[in-house]
């Protein structure tokens, strides 16, 4: 009964974690309709930046001085890529988005093994999440606690921020029909600019806090690249329940595989795939194109 | 080189003949030139003709099928493996070990179809990922089968026509390997013109219309998939016959992304460009990546970035409308 809880607690922030960088992924395929293979590099960047930050700045600065100059400083790594090769391949089939993406993701590791050299990097915690945090029935590490805060801050926040505000209107109505929606003077390129800057920082955010989960290292971008892309498909791109519930699911899942068959590596998390996929050829909450 | 890619056009049958000996020609000329000029590197010389094959093969699903695929080396894998094993438990028959590998490349083709055209998109690319990952993982963990980490070793073939011996310098390896590719760029050019393969490009072009007509989609694209693993097992067999290794490597997203890029670069729904794209991907591999495997990263993701903004056909695409401009001619149109 303790595993059974100490698992299910692992792989609920592991979850989360997943949901806080896919959930980028998921708005930029479902509602920009571009594959963006390079998010899991945005990521990456985030994790170098608040692990520069945290490290080699000086810690007087402190955990969320270093999450906010990651956000900040990948989102200005962003902007002038997106002006200068994403916007080019909006319009463009999956495979050129593919290939592009890929490109870049190929160019942002060489780039950073060449900066930072091949060794893993870590983000160093404060004390306060360091330390574990009595829940009553149970303790769990004061940073799980924080993830899975995050996650569900991230998941209402976007919930509101596309079903409630004028931007998300706006954003919809691109989405659906940009023509029309440019003649009713909804300015499409800067909606989509400022929600693929959003997305990017939601990737930041997410390799920052999910670093004890996902290290830091170079082949970070490619590594991770492929569950990425798993999790947001098994979702249903453009859902944030779907992506949730893939993500708590493939989480669980996986963390579950690695405690009780350690040998089994990926196999189960594949195979998961595999029979979802295949029952859910758009996701589990995918919309019909 | 300047085959054009829609056969559609194509103006007279002697002068499509003419184009195919010149071109097979040139294959076999520049292989024999291989031969000749860099005698110390057969080996790596043969791999790259694996790969060809590889490629080849990823042709005939993404290229003339439209189908987006990240886990081709699934299929060369199961080629590579399927000899492998045969080797080592007797059978050493080279002509053999090479049908075994396609035939093996065939069944998990099947397999493979079967899966992916359940879907569309997104998820089928992902689709594809998770198979190559799980026959990766497979593999991995079936050591008493397939060596797990540590790969198969030792297979000795026996020699070609009981004549030429499968030594060091990989002469007989490469020779074979040649031959096996001609013979295989025959074939394909036979099939991509044929009416099975015009509803190949058909369903790639406008699906819709194809299905109007009566077609039905999907035992046509298994079938592709069943011949493009049959092709891919044969790369993998080679592989395994000329380096007498099968590794872990072999069925792994990183060999098929590869694949896709070498693809790309050479130009795609071209049976020359799969070619031209793995030369050129695979001798600049083979340089720059001895230096620093980083830097090769980033180069080959400046190349993928400058080809889809700059060179969407690829290099035989480009090279094509270089000769075209060279040449003065208008483009070809109408039947």
């Amino acid at each position: 009964m303790q595993t059974a809880l100490s698992i299910a607690l692992d792989a609920f922030a592991y979850g989360m974690a997943l949901f806080i960088i896919c959930i980028g992924l998921s708005l930029t395929m479902g509602l920009m309709r571009l594959v963006n293979l390079a998010h899991g590099a945005f990521a990456m960047i985030g994790g170098y930046i608040a692990s520069y930050a945290a490290r080699d700045l000086g810690l007087g600065y402190g955990y969320g001085f270093g999450i906010a100059l990651a956000v900040a400083g990948t989102v200005l790594i962003a902007v002038p890529l997106e002006r200068l090769l994403f916007r080019r391949i909006y319009d463009r089939s999956a495979l050129s988005q593919v290939l592009m993406t890929i490109g870049i993701t190929f160019c942002v590791i060489g780039i950073t093994n060449y900066v930072f050299g091949p060794t893993l990097k870590t983000i160093p915690l404060p004390a306060d999440l360091a330390r574990p945090i009595d829940l009553g029935f149970r303790s769990i590490a004061g940073h799980r606690l924080f993830v899975i805060a995050s996650g569900l801050a991230v998941a209402g926040g976007l919930w509101f921020l596309i079903e409630r505000t004028g931007f998300g209107i706006k954003l919809r109505a691109a989405v659906e029909n940009a023509p029309m929606s440019r003649a009713l003077g909804v300015r499409t390129e800067l909606i989509y600019a400022a929600s693929f800057a959003l997305a990017v920082a939601l990737a930041a955010f997410g390799g920052a806090v999910g670093a004890e989960f996902l290290p830091i290292e170079p082949y970070y971008a490619l590594r991770y690249m492929v569950t990425f892309l798993v999790v947001v498909s098994v979702g249903g791109a453009g859902s944030i329940p779907g992506a949730l519930a893939a993500c708590l699911l493939l989480g669980a899942i996986d963390v579950t595989g690695r405690y009780l068959m350690p040998d089994f590596g990926n196999f189960f998390f594949y195979l998961a795939v595999i029979l979802v996929v295949c029952a859910f050829p758009r996701g589990l909450m995918g919309r019909a194109p | 080189m300047a085959q054009a890619s829609a056969p559609m056009a194509a103006a007279t049958p002697a002068r499509d003949l003419g184009r195919d000996l010149a071109g097979l020609a040139l294959i076999l000329a520049a292989g024999l030139a291989g031969y000749w000029l860099f005698p110390d590197n057969l080996s790596f010389l043969t791999r790259l003709i694996s790969v060809a094959l590889l490629v080849l093969s990823l042709d005939l699903i993404v290229g003339y099928c439209g189908i987006a695929s990240l886990g081709q080396a699934a299929l060369y894998g199961a080629g590579a493996y399927a000899a492998g094993i045969a080797c080592l438990n007797g059978v050493t028959e080279p002509f053999l070990l090479i049908l075994i590998g396609a035939a093996a490349g065939a069944v998990t083709g099947l397999l493979m179809g079967t899966v992916m055209l359940r879907a569309h998109g997104l998820p089928q690319l992902v689709l594809s990922i998770a198979i190559v990952q799980l026959l990766h993982e497979a593999a991995n963990k079936a050591a008493w089968l397939t060596g797990g980490s540590d790969g198969l070793a030792g297979m000795v073939p026996a020699p070609l026509f009981g004549l030429f011996e499968f030594d060091l310098w990989g002469r007989a390896a490469y020779l074979f390997g040649l031959g096996l590719l001609v013979a295989v760029f025959v074939a394909l050019k036979l099939l991509v013109r044929s009416p099975f393969g015009m509803v190949c490009r058909g369903l790639k072009e406008d699906p819709l219309r194809v299905s109007a007509l009566g077609i039905s989609a999907f035992p046509v694209l298994l079938r592709m998939f069943v011949i493009s693993g049959a092709v891919a097992g044969m790369g993998g067999a080679l592989g395994a016959i000329s380096t007498q290794v099968v590794g872990l490597d072999s069925v792994s997203f990183e060999l098929s992304a590869n694949a896709l890029v070498m693809l790309v670069l050479g130009g795609l729904g071209n049976l020359y460009g799969a070619l031209i794209g793995t030369v050129v991907f695979m001798a600049v591999e083979h340089v720059v990546a001895a230096i620093d495997p980083f830097h090769w990263m980033t180069l080959v993701g400046a190349l993928l970035i400058a080809i889809v903004l700059f060179a969407p056909r690829g290099l035989s695409g480009t090279l094509d409308e270089a000769a075209r401009i060279l040449a003065r001619r208008p483009r070809r149109a109408g039947p």
